[in-house]
């Protein structure tokens, strides 16, 4: 194991989801590369290699988009997540970064304090380094379940 | 015989009383004179059932069911119930098989769900087994009527329910032949669970006047303003609605005069490839919703094409099961495309994701009103077709359809 590149995993790890959970969603396109791809799907589509996402996102310029929808356009209740990461498994990547898949928890905790678990699933991130700083290249939200309670607002 | 002691108020299809969304007994009563009544219920779609010694499971209502496609590949349709016991048959979501057999007891069945074996009928031994004069078979699963349109696969229970283009009518049948154009290519799909009475997603979907209003991302990128040509087409039944939009802008300011939240000025996207579309139809029409009753959607939204259809979980629970798909002629770039713009709909969809939740919000506060009303009266007491969408024509039409049903 490299355990410097599973700390560098998990440190990138870490401070994506603590951007989510803390309401600087304006942080988390930084977390991609320019033309980072961004996708959340179901593990029903991903087993059945069916390209369907809830999100789909193909630069870092979609998902400032996406933020700003979701603070300017979008109508939902007022919620806040906290994301639970298991440890990485990190695979160097042959040339640059690495492959890692990531276990999650997602709490929904809405405004009125009712709290539910409202996702799980993994991350299969594409981790690379632009001049020393981790970013994804790709991230794929495979989620657990096929049902989603209500609505998808905060990214996952 | 009565659905409830509740009465409809006498001003008619311009009030819906809140009592329809937490009643329970007229919730028994619409599973048994609507889902499982002459009526034709999506089911899937028949890309779903990809080869011979298929099969998946889907609902009449609340009522599980199990579609099959047969060696022969004939689609069949019935209850997934054993015989015996009363067990689920079928416990996977879909699958391949030739016949399929109940875990409890072993007890088989054939694609047309005809009881073709019991385990140990004559006993064992000489001991045991079933009385000869015995017939499970006359309590078997019961056999959904099919029939499919462009790829669509309905049922019902009722022998009553008139050829599934006549439940239709022409108006219908045409738009739902105009988007499917050819045969489907799934690209996946998800659901959602709705904190609502399934009938307040079917209102929403019919409702056009809170389109540009609600959806905020919709107006502000000029995808289906109000002001934009385009119309409603109510069935005559008043259950069935095509709302529809011509892709072209014509540039009104009636929003930005108003005042209203919708409108933000110079909110840009920064990666306008989101909204690249192509006419695919060759007729302009950029939007169109259609729904049959009872719980059917087809949407085209651009080049983002679905189906969805509701599976009631009680009185104020909802699954909403949305498939989407391409077609096989698709390249690359048309699939692509319908991806991107599926960023469009669905539970994290910039135009759709409030759909999740507006029902949800009137399901909290009707609870405790349940003899006080609400006001249907945009576009007056209409349920017919017009050229303007600032309507809710579509929504009291549901109610007729809906009233005739249940006997209110």
């Amino acid at each position: 194991m490299n355990i410097e590149l599973q700390l560098k995993v998990q440190d990138l790890n870490a401070r994506y989801v603590q951007a989510i959970d803390d309401n600087k969603l304006e942080a988390w396109p930084d977390f991609f590369t320019e033309d980072g791809r961004y996708r959340v799907t179901t593990a029903e589509n991903f087993e059945r290699g069916l390209p369907l996402g809830l999100i789909y996102a193909t630069s870092r310029a979609m998902l400032r988009d996406r933020v700003r929808s979701l603070r300017d356009a979008n109508v939902y209740e007022a919620q806040r997540y906290r994301h639970i990461i298991a440890s990485p498994l990190v695979t160097p990547d042959e040339g640059r970064g690495a492959r890692a898949q990531t276990g999650f928890l997602v709490a929904r905790v809405m405004h009125t304090g009712e709290t539910t678990l409202f996702a799980s699933g993994r991350y299969e991130d594409h981790v690379v380094f632009d001049d020393g700083a981790a970013r994804f290249a790709e991230k794929l939200v495979i989620l657990d379940s096929r049902l989603i309670d209500t609505l998808l607002a905060i990214p996952l | 015989m009565e659905a409830t002691a509740h009465r409809w108020p006498e001003e008619g299809l311009t009030r819906v009383p809140y009592w329809v969304y937490s009643d329970r007994a007229l919730y028994e009563e619409e599973q048994a004179r609507i889902f499982r009544g002459p009526t034709w219920n999506f089911l899937c779609l028949e890309a779903e059932l990809p080869g011979p010694n298929s099969y998946r499971r889907s609902n009449l209502g609340a009522m599980p069911v199990v579609v099959t496609r047969d060696q022969d590949g004939t689609l069949h349709a019935f209850e997934n119930r054993c015989a015996h016991r009363g067990s689920l048959l079928v416990l996977n979501e879909s699958g391949e098989a030739r016949d399929i057999i109940c875990v409890y007891h072993n007890w088989s069945y054939d694609l047309t769900g005809n009881l073709t074996g019991v385990a140990f009928r004559k006993g064992l031994g000489g001991k045991g087994g079933m009385p000869a004069q015995c017939r499970p078979e006359d309590h078997g699963p019961r056999k959904l009527r099919l029939e499919t349109l462009s790829g669509l696969v309905f049922g019902t229970l009722s022998g009553d329910a008139p050829p599934l283009e006549q439940y239709l009518g022409p108006e219908i049948v045409a738009r739902i032949r105009r988007v499917l154009r050819a045969p489907v290519k799934l690209l996946g799909g998800y659901s959602q669970t709705l904190p609502s009475n399934w009938k307040l997603y079917m209102e929403n979907v019919k409702d056009t006047y809170h389109a540009s209003l609600l959806h905020t991302f919709f107006t502000t990128f000029r995808l289906n303003r109000l002001s934009q040509k385009g119309g409603i087409v109510v069935s005559d039944c008043g259950g069935h609605h095509v709302s529809y939009s011509l892709a072209a802008d014509t540039g009104g300011k009636e929003y930005e005069q108003a005042g209203m939240r919708a409108a933000q000025e110079g909110f840009g996207l920064e990666a306008p490839q989101l909204l690249e579309a192509v006419d695919e139809f060759g007729d302009g029409i950029g939007l169109q919703i259609l729904s049959v009753f009872p719980t059917f959607v087809l949407q085209q939204t651009r080049n983002s094409l679905a189906v969805r259809r509701l599976v009631p979980q009680g009185l104020d629970q909802t699954e909403l099961v949305w498939t989407c798909f391409g077609f096989t002629t698709d390249d690359d770039d048309m699939t692509e495309r319908r991806l991107r713009q599926a960023n469009l709909i669905g539970p994290a969809g910039y135009i759709s994701m409030e759909d999740g939740a507006a029902p949800g919000f009137v399901q909290r506060a009707v609870t405790t009103a349940p003899d006080l009303l609400s006001v249907v009266e945009m576009g007056g007491a209409s349920v017919a077709s017009d050229d303007n969408r600032v309507t809710e024509a579509a929504v009291r039409g549901f109610w007729k359809a809906y009233r005739g049903y249940v006997g209110l």
